[in-house]
């Protein structure tokens, strides 16, 4: 008997059709895993799984949950299945728990509303939860003083407290660090077999479905392209658009050799310490030290990487090298002048430094042209072009990133993610800078069109000696497209070295684990094409 | 959702209008008193009636129009020129002590009761119609100045602007280029509530006796000459009564509906 039974599924939200036909089987016990790019239509069928759809939806087919059919339940009914039939485990940990509410009560709360027990009661079973899903600290606690990890958990307790048959997690682990995700997904394998649940693992990372599945569903556009065994799927790859993701996760790119050079940004012993909020009235005020005596430069024309799990110091670091902030000890300089002045900001940095962040939706004044967008760095110039020739300097910035002239006249909104990440790199590039900062400039995008904007960069760094620094908790990026990395934690360097070396053999324990816990994609072999 | 826009920018207009047409015709001059017609109920001849001078009520509700958006709108105007700036300048030097010196000035503004000390200032430097603009304008300068600094806030923290100070722009033209354009729907929606409570204050002034003079007509002091005789003649009560009411209320729509019109939230839970 399956556990769930979606058949042959369509969905139209407002006479857009987004999802055809999907179908998929799974038993209890079984992890199952959907992937695809955004917009493939995963996490709608998810949210059909739990009877979750928007208003204004139209469905087709069905959804079988052992003896029920989702799509004809009442709302009624499907109230009292959701948290006893099936679980849910969303994306961000932060957003998904209330944060005026102790953990051990969010997850009481689940058992009582389903549960005729008492107070005293749940709160036990959800104690004993929270302690099942891995959790050391007490259910008293407030959501914001857990870590993410931490978070995760509660919110994967919170969707077990009642044992559902079915736990449908969608991305579970893709806010987390690298070692944060790699403890979660043995939690989840380990309670999908200690509880025999069926769990539906909603992910864009390949190499996350790859490690953790029974079997994989690779979707595209709301179709099911391909769906196997995972074991199966690896060896003896089918769809063209499931070899071209596998390859484009384990996108390589060859860069210009390194040639040594003299020093452009130098970083000299910088530490910054935040003043935390008081904790008590008349306490004096914590301390947290975010950046501690970080040394390292970087020579013209070279790339280096710099990696680290969230809270290690990177960010103030990108604010600092950008002259944003002041720091308390140590000097930056570039080309040998600080980066930092006090009120009358210093061109000649200026005009030397650009920087890419890594959300493509913020990044952009939506109320300005794309041409002003891209124009916003010349006035660093001391004879900037105007009238034509700036429209020339435009289109050209918009030619080098592989967009058309005409895209100048556009609004920020009508381009897609990839696209507005091309504009942001034209942004950059067209003062024609020696360093460039991208803060994680990539993380935000499909594997596809990451694997396009890296070979982007690349393509760049052939045309002209770039020098960079790129941030990013993706290590496998960060291999392919630097000559020197960088790995921080808790505010300190803690290795650097020439990038294949480091990933090869790291000498320090943190950068050891770092490397162990990222999933790695197992070598995939395509099936032979028959004519 | 959209019905509430229609009709408030409806009425807003309507007054709006006559206003501006009374700079060119009115159907009869209000500073001819005809007392041999007073009281009359409305008819052809007098839309509206006349009051106790013989004076057209629709008339002076025309002119009285002109008063209280000329008042409000000014009064806006000063709230708008010296608030939003005020605001830009504060969120750009946000946690200094400029900052701080703006906005616990803010407050102290804010802790007068604004009617009150709009009595005090137009009985100090005399009753009219300057007097009343300055009186309600001081005090639209904290709404916006507050305003201002709290949408600019997190603007600050956005990457564009970040992009902005890495291109070297000053924090004045960030707060022109950047901040500004992106705030403007949420000054728009505040002036036109500020608008409407301009009326209202200036309608409050007015019915004192602290307002625009004689023999300009107001509708406050239309409500207050003719509240003496509402068991007599009553619409001469109701009609400037009305007139307010109207306006407010149209402004207020107008107001809501322009917010609903802005927010892109709100847009996304209508589809």
């Amino acid at each position: 008997m399956n556990l769930l039974n979606v058949k042959d599924l369509s969905l139209s939200i407002g006479g857009v059709q987004i999802l055809q036909d999907v179908s998929i089987d799974m038993l209890s016990g079984e992890i199952v895993a959907i992937t695809g790019e955004s917009g493939s239509g995963k996490s709608l069928t998810a949210l059909a799984v739990m009877g979750l759809l928007p208003r204004g939806s139209v469905t087709k087919g069905s959804i079988w949950l052992e003896e029920k059919d989702i799509l004809t339940t009442s709302e009624h009914d499907l109230c009292s299945m959701r948290g006893r039939a099936m679980g849910m485990v969303f994306q961000e940990p932060m957003t998904a728990l209330n944060p005026v509410k102790t953990i051990g009560d969010q997850v009481a709360e689940t058992i009582i509303i389903h549960d005729r027990v008492t107070k005293f009661d749940a709160n036990k079973r959800a104690a004993d939860m929270l302690q099942r899903v891995g959790l050391t600290v007490e259910p008293s606690r407030y959501p914001h003083e857990l870590s993410g990890g931490q978070r995760q958990r509660v919110v994967i307790a919170m969707a077990i407290a009642l044992r559902p048959k079915l736990l449908i997690a969608d991305e579970p682990t893709t806010a987390l660090d690298v070692t944060t995700q790699a403890r979660i997904l043995e939690l989840l394998k380990d309670l999908v077999a200690d509880f025999d649940m069926g769990l539906l693992i909603i992910t864009h990372d390949l190499a996350v479905v790859a490690e953790i599945a029974d079997k994989i569903i690779v979707m595209q556009k709301g179709c099911i392209v391909e769906a196997e065994d995972t074991h199966e799927l690896l060896s003896n790859m089918r769809h063209p658009y499931t070899k071209a993701l596998f390859n484009a996760s384990t996108h390589r790119v060859t860069l210009p050799e390194y040639i040594p050079s003299l020093p452009l940004l130098s970083v000299e012993s910088v530490t910054r310490t935040y003043n935390l909020p008081r904790t008590s009235v008349f306490g004096s005020r914590p301390k947290l030290q975010a950046l501690d005596g970080i040394s390292f430069h970087i020579s013209h024309g070279e790339r280096v990487g710099l990696v680290g799990e969230s809270g290690c110091g990177k960010s103030t670091l990108t604010r600092a090298i950008l002259g944003l902030e002041e720091v308390q000890k140590g000097q930056i300089t570039l080309g040998g002048q600080p980066v930092f002045s006090q009120k009358n900001l210093n061109m000649e940095v200026r005009r030397k430094m650009q920087v890419v962040f890594q959300d493509p939706y913020g990044s952009f004044n939506p109320r300005h042209r794309v041409d002003r967008l891209i124009a916003e760095p010349l006035h660093v110039l001391e004879n900037a072009p105007v009238g034509k020739e700036r429209g020339f300097a435009v289109s050209k910035a918009l030619e080098d990133v592989g967009l058309s002239t005409t895209d100048a006249n556009k609004y920020i909104h009508e381009f897609s993610g990839g696209q507005r990440q091309r504009i942001a790199i034209a942004r950059a590039l067209i003062i024609e800078p020696e360093l460039i900062i991208f803060d994680e400039a990539v993380s935000a995008l499909d594997v596809s069109i990451r694997a396009q904007v890296l070979d982007l960069i690349a393509d760049l760094c052939q045309k002209r000696p770039l020098a960079y620094l790129f941030i990013s908790h993706d290590l496998s990026v960060v291999r392919t497209v630097t000559d020197r990395v960088i790995v921080m934690q808790f505010g300190k360097i803690v290795e650097q070295g020439q990038t294949e070396q480091v990933f090869s053999n790291p000498q320090h324990a943190y950068t050891q684990s770092l490397i162990a816990a990222a999933p790695k994609l197992p070598e995939v072999t395509y099936a032979i094409e028959t004519v | 959702m959209k019905r509430g826009l229609i009709i408030g920018s409806f009425l807003s207009f309507v007054f709006m209008g006559l206003a501006c047409i009374s700079f060119l015709w009115v159907p009869y001059d209000i500073e001819t008193l005809d007392i041999a017609n007073k009281l009359k109920k409305p008819s052809l001849s007098h839309w509206l009636g006349t009051d106790h001078f013989g004076r057209d009520i629709f008339s002076m509700i025309m002119i009285g129009a002109r008063t209280s958006i000329a008042v409000a709108l000014l009064a806006v105007g000063i709230g708008v020129t010296i608030g939003v700036p005020l605001g830009l300048f504060s969120a750009a030097r946000r946690g200094c002590f400029i900052d701080e010196i703006i906005m616990r000035g803010n407050d102290l503004i804010f802790a007068f009761p604004s009617l009150v000390i709009a009595i005090l200032i137009t009985a100090v430097f005399g009753a009219s119609a300057v007097n009343a603009i300055v009186a309600i304008g001081i005090f639209n300068i904290p709404v916006f100045a507050r305003l201002t600094r709290a949408a600019a806030l997190p603007l600050w923290e956005r990457d564009f602007v970040l992009s902005a100070r890495v291109c070297g722009k000053s924090e004045a033209r960030i707060s022109i280029e950047h901040i500004l354009p992106n705030i403007t729907n949420l000054m728009i929606v505040q002036g036109t509530i500020q608008f409407s409570l301009g009326i209202l204050a200036e309608a409050s002034l007015s019915y004192i006796g602290l307002g625009a003079q004689p023999p300009t007509a107001s509708w406050g002091r239309m409500l207050a000459d003719a509240q003496t005789l509402v068991s007599i003649a009553p619409h001469v009560a109701l009609v400037p009564g009305l007139a307010i009411l109207l306006m407010v209320l149209g402004l207020n729509l107008m107001g809501d509906g322009l917010r609903d019109l802005f927010d892109p939230r709100i847009k996304e839970q209508r589809t």
